[in-house]
């Protein structure tokens, strides 16, 4: 039996993974991905976390999440596509026409 | 049956946008214009079920929704916004060759999402509600798909707009690790029965949630996205969703901090008081080199989110009070000054440089007052909105304690009203160029204008009703 620190500890890895790659990488499709590993780091301590309590209130909500992040995938893609048919490129450090 | 009676303005919403997207597939492009009508009239169906429903308070779903004050004040915010956002871009779309169904769908939608995220009293449908929002937003803000502005407006706000969200969604799975629960009220229960002591999950849970949400209502330092997103994304839109995710935002952060998370208050409530600080700061300062006028509004809405927070920092109930006047106040007075903006314009070109305001108060008088009586109000001058909802959230921040803050947001105030003056002395003391800018003033634009003016005009000289009605909104999730 692992103990649920241990899984704690394995989503916040997963956690700073998504999150580095989201500051490191500059390629649009790449951070999305680094986003979805951060979302599924909060899945999995909710995984955890529900067995842990034993209530099942926790894994409801990883339900939840997967059906969001799906409509965020389709969301997301579909505006990196109009990019791509305009510039020929989703890399990040290209798209700056807004002075931020 | 009960359920879906407390539900029923979201109900409407969804049904009538479901139905703007069937019809949009039939109708031939030169009726579009009838989608127009429909969205009002869902809205406006909404807005008659919303008082119907009335604010008492009321949960549904084994108390994973529910109206009380607090959501039934942030229902009319989030109706009103819509309206005013669907007025104010009716013309402007037709303009842009961009009058489809999916716009007015989409608005409808968002609107839903903000309800819901007010609504909710389960952490699980605050979630809900705000990725409905957020992703409408998202598709809205990328609306002109071969413009590359919105282009990327839409791809720096998905990135960072999903990046929050993930800390939101990690926040709430410490969270309910450290409590058991979700619901917001059992999570009240659970922490004010709580023995002392640091516990390291709830910390890092409390701090992760504030963090996904500081990002949804733009407070620095997760302001970045901000100006870029509300100068690349369409007028109209940026006009809708500078107040309506605002007005959502805050609602989820005042049902969720000042109320379930009350017993913690000396814990977030520095820190709060902190950000308005910094928030205000840096968006007055940074607002005040500003030459497009689109620009200008986005760092004068991060420097009101300051203001806002105040309220927050207060937590109680004049706190919460004065936090929701001000939401509506801004509803008015913001949604006024794009009106303005959107309609400068001449078919598909926009004039948002401060310069091509030269003059305007002599050329087209009416409109030249309203911008001055939208500039003043988001200022704080009185007799207008902006004025009374600074006094209270001053007052509530002072009345909390928090002179400091206070004496901090007096002094943004007078930065402030510097770049707002400024847009009323081009206006009026200096000549037109050689070519001002065109007006072109629709019929429904001219009602949104109207609307907002009284709006601002109303909440400044008579104050009391609207005042009271927020003032139930605290404690009204524990039943008190």
């Amino acid at each position: 039996m692992v103990p649920t620190g241990s899984y704690l500890l394995l989503s916040a890895a997963f956690f700073t993974i998504g999150l580095l790659g989201v500051l490191v990488r500059r390629n649009a499709i790449v951070i999305f991905m680094s986003i979805e590993i951060m979302l599924n780091a909060a899945n999995l301590a909710f995984i955890a976390l529900s067995h842990q309590l034993g209530s099942l209130r926790g894994q409801v909500f990883v339900f939840f999440v997967l059906a969001v992040a799906a409509a965020e995938v389709a969301v997301g893609l579909a505006i990196m596509v109009a990019i791509f048919r305009q510039r020929g490129s989703v890399d990040v450090d290209e798209i700056h026409l807004l002075k931020g | 049956m009960n359920d879906l009676w407390v539900i029923s303005p979201m109900l409407i919403l969804a049904g009538v946008a479901g139905l703007i997207l069937l019809l949009d597939l039939f109708l031939p492009a030169a009726r579009k214009s009838m989608l127009v009508y429909l969205s009002l009239l869902g809205l406006g169906a909404a807005i008659l079920a919303n008082l119907a429903v009335g604010h008492g308070t009321r949960s549904a779903f084994g108390g994973a929704v529910g109206i009380d004050p607090l959501a039934y004040f942030a229902n009319w915010i989030l109706l009103l916004s819509a309206v005013l956002a669907v007025l104010i871009g009716q013309r402007y779309l037709v303009d842009l060759d961009m009058e489809h169904g999916e716009h007015y769908a989409l608005i409808l939608f968002a609107t839903l999402g903000g309800m819901l995220m007010a609504a909710g009293r389960d952490l699980l449908i605050v979630f809900l509600g705000l990725e409905v929002l957020s992703l409408s937003l998202y598709v809205l803000a990328g609306y002109r798909r071969t413009d590359l502005l919105s282009q990327e407006a839409a791809l720096k706000y998905l990135l960072l707009g999903a990046f929050a969200s993930s800390f939101l969604l990690y926040g709430i799975a410490l969270l309910y690790g450290a409590t058991g629960t979700t619901s917001l009220e059992v999570l009240g229960a659970t922490l004010a029965g709580r023995a002392g002591g640091v516990d390291l999950l709830l910390i890092l849970g409390v701090g992760l949630l504030g963090i996904g949400l500081a990002f949804k209502v733009a407070l620095v330092p997760f302001h970045m996205w901000t100006p870029d997103v509300y100068e690349g994304a369409p007028s109209s839109v940026t006009a809708y969703m500078s107040v309506a995710a605002k007005a959502a935002g805050f609602a989820a952060v005042l049902r969720i901090y000042p109320q379930a998370l009350g017993t913690m208050v000396s814990d977030w409530a520095p820190l709060f008081a902190v950000l308005a600080a910094l928030t205000m700061s840096i968006g007055n300062i940074i607002a005040l080199a500003q030459s497009n006028i689109k620009r200008l509004l986005a760092y004068s809405g991060i420097a009101h989110a300051g203001y806002i927070l105040m309220g927050v920092v207060a937590s109680d109930d004049f706190g919460v009070a004065s936090a929701l006047y001000y939401l509506l106040a801004y509803t008015f007075m913001n949604l006024g000054a794009f009106a303005v903006l959107i309609a400068l314009r001449e078919g598909e070109r926009e004039y948002l440089s401060l310069n091509d305001y030269q003059g305007l108060g002599h050329r087209r008088p009416w409109l030249g007052a309203s911008m001055a009586l939208f500039m003043l109000s988001l200022a704080g001058v009185p007799p207008t909105a902006g004025f009374l909802a600074k006094v209270y959230v001053f007052g509530a921040a002072v009345q909390a304690g928090y002179l400091w803050l206070a004496v901090v947001a007096v002094l943004n105030s007078v930065v402030a009203a510097f770049y707002y003056l400024r847009v009323i002395v081009i206006m009026y003391m200096r000549e037109p160029g050689a070519q001002p800018a065109p007006v072109s003033l629709s019929p429904s634009l001219a009602l949104a204008l109207l609307l907002t003016a009284w709006g601002t005009l109303q909440l400044g000289l008579w104050p009391t009703p609207v005042l009271e009605m927020a003032q139930e909104s605290f404690a009204s999730l524990l039943g008190v």
